[in-house]
């Protein structure tokens, strides 16, 4: 990879974009929604510059759809959308893993429940990790938290997608979309373009025809194609990313992720010029989950808080992570509300109070 | 001390206020920084303000969000309503004396300068440059880093069909250095 100094001022969603153009996405089909309207708008003007395809779909539905169709020709495509959208699209979503298809779909997570409002929240946790649509499966998801890993992820979510034949997802928020920051684009080297050669729907001349479908009734081959599904999300396992700031010492360890994450490290560095031993980790795959990396901070002793923008819903995922140890509490920040330092600040100062 | 500046910049929607607001972060950029800008919005947008918070920080920035700033631009007067309680103690408000009254400024607990931002802009000849003038005394008081990459930058931040008016906005910066300067 080559490194190019200079850096861009962009909001979340033009690097979200930046980075699906130096990944050579050549397809994206978009419907507008707040706040992540600087994707579709940046894509229709960039798109067409690479030699790929625009398209504004009549729906959510629809662009999901279309979707399945390129990446079942093997065509390296993305779709975004926000979090009423994405629940439009989960029905395409769910035929995609059903079918072994890659594609990138991107969630810059607004309130909800219902149409919510504009502003950020985290409730789209349990939709994005657990699926999603009807059926057993699961997506990658990528949350990244600043500019940078929001450019970072989306490169690195194309070659996931094409590794595991899979549907990806990189959860953000209106504050990644909407916030501006300071990023350095960099341009992947190796990028295969014909990563579908062997199974892509790409015209059967001088070969054998293709199928791919999510339906299967001959006898025992779903259940076939749930146990490869399986093999497939353990392999996955492997594949995971978290950061950990100031844990070493800590005795409580606040697990937070995407924009919270970041907000929570200023928590940190100011609990921690108060003389607090406190310290965060921050998974960057939500899916698979960085299960281990905490098992083994609660088998230092060390005490967990969880912090989400919503009710809670990480909370399981760390609870199940460190369950034969230890337990995790959890303070919610309300979808509705802007989140700020103090936020955690509160929280862990009432933890450390009561413990 | 590692150079580090946060600000919650706030008027009227119209006045410019995420426009120095994107400058200032991108002039950040230019001078080494690492920057974030984000427009407040949601039920922020309830009570008449438009404002957006800008983060300056040598090091790694975590909270792009700040609710108790060490430093305002303050262009009318719902603004300060809002934002001066809420100003760090010993931080720094610039003011626009042109719209707001001076006797409101919490000066015992923090520093104001008054810019009287419209009457300079006014002079200059376009009062829509009351936000330039405003950001050139913020540039100056902060000392944050210099005012030529904020002039710099005006090329990039500006839509192409301004250009035109960068002469007058390095006008109206400098003017507004100058106030503050004095103060």
């Amino acid at each position: 990879m080559s490194k190019q100094p200079e850096r861009i001022f962009v909001k979340g969603n033009e690097a979200v974009v930046r980075g699906a153009l130096a990944a050579r996405c050549k397809c994206f089909f978009g419907y507008p929604i707040t706040p992540q309207n600087e994707i579709p708008e940046l894509m229709s003007s960039e798109m067409p510059k690479s030699g790929g395809e625009f398209v504004q779909a009549e729906s959510e539905v629809a662009a999901a759809n279309m979707l399945l169709g390129a990446g079942a020709c093997g065509i390296r495509a993305m779709t975004s959308s926000s979090s009423p959208g994405i629940s439009l699209k989960q029905e395409a979503i769910s035929y995609m893993a059903g079918s072994n298809t890659p594609a990138v779909i991107v969630n810059m997570n607004r309130g909800g429940p219902g149409l919510g409002d504009i502003g950020p929240a985290q409730g789209d946790y349990y939709q994005s990790t657990r699926g999603g649509g009807h059926g057993d499966y699961r997506l990658l998801v990528l949350a990244p938290a600043t500019g940078q890993e929001a450019y970072d992820l989306t490169i690195k979510s194309f070659d996931l997608a094409y590794k595991y034949r899979n549907p990806v997802m990189i959860l953000g928020d209106a504050i990644l979309g909407q916030m501006k920051e300071a990023i350095t684009p960099w341009q992947p080297e190796g990028i295969d373009d014909e990563a579908g050669r062997d199974w892509a729907l790409s015209g059967a001349k001088d070969r054998e025809k293709r199928l791919i479908k999510s339906l299967y009734l001959e006898e025992g081959a779903l259940a076939g194609q749930n146990k490869n599904l399986q093999k497939k999300y353990e392999d996955m396992q492997s594949y995971v990313e978290y950061e950990e700031f100031e844990t070493e010492d800590a005795e409580l360890v606040v697990c937070a992720y995407g924009s919270i994450g970041r907000i929570a490290k200023s928590a940190v560095r100011n609990l921690r010029k108060q003389g607090h031993k406190v310290g965060l980790f921050r998974p960057i795959t939500l899916y698979p989950f960085p299960s281990d990396a905490l098992l083994a901070l609660a088998k230092q002793g060390k005490k967990f808080l969880t912090i989400e923008h919503n009710l809670g819903q990480m909370v399981d995922d760390v609870r199940l992570a460190i369950r034969t140890v230890a337990d995790s509490d959890f303070a919610p920040i309300y979808p509705g509300n802007l989140p700020i330092p103090e936020d955690i600040e509160g929280p862990v100062l009432e933890w450390l109070e009561g413990k | 001390m590692a150079r580090y500046l946060d600000a919650i910049i706030a008027g009227f929607g119209g006045q410019g206020v995420m426009l120095i607001g994107n400058l200032l972060a991108y002039a950040g950029m230019k001078d080494g920084l690492n920057v974030t800008y984000i427009p407040v919005y949601g039920p922020e947008m309830r009570g008449g303000t438009a404002n957006c918070t800008v983060v300056l920080s040598e090091e790694e920035i975590g909270s792009p969000i700040i609710h108790s700033p060490v430093s305002l631009i303050i262009m009318n007067r719902p603004s300060l309503d809002k934002f001066q309680p809420r100003l760090k103690d010993g931080g720094l408000n610039i003011i626009n004396s042109s719209l707001i009254d001076m006797d409101l400024a919490d000066a015992n607990r923090v520093k104001c300068i008054a810019v009287p931002c419209n009457e300079i802009a006014d002079k200059l000849g376009n009062t829509r440059m009351a936000n330039m003038v405003a950001l050139g005394a913020y540039i100056q008081a902060t000392g944050i880093m210099e005012l030529q990459p904020v002039i710099d930058s005006l090329k990039d931040v500006l839509s192409e069909r301004y250009h035109k008016l960068i002469p007058a906005n390095t006008e109206a910066l400098n003017a507004g250095a100058e106030v503050a300067a004095k103060a």
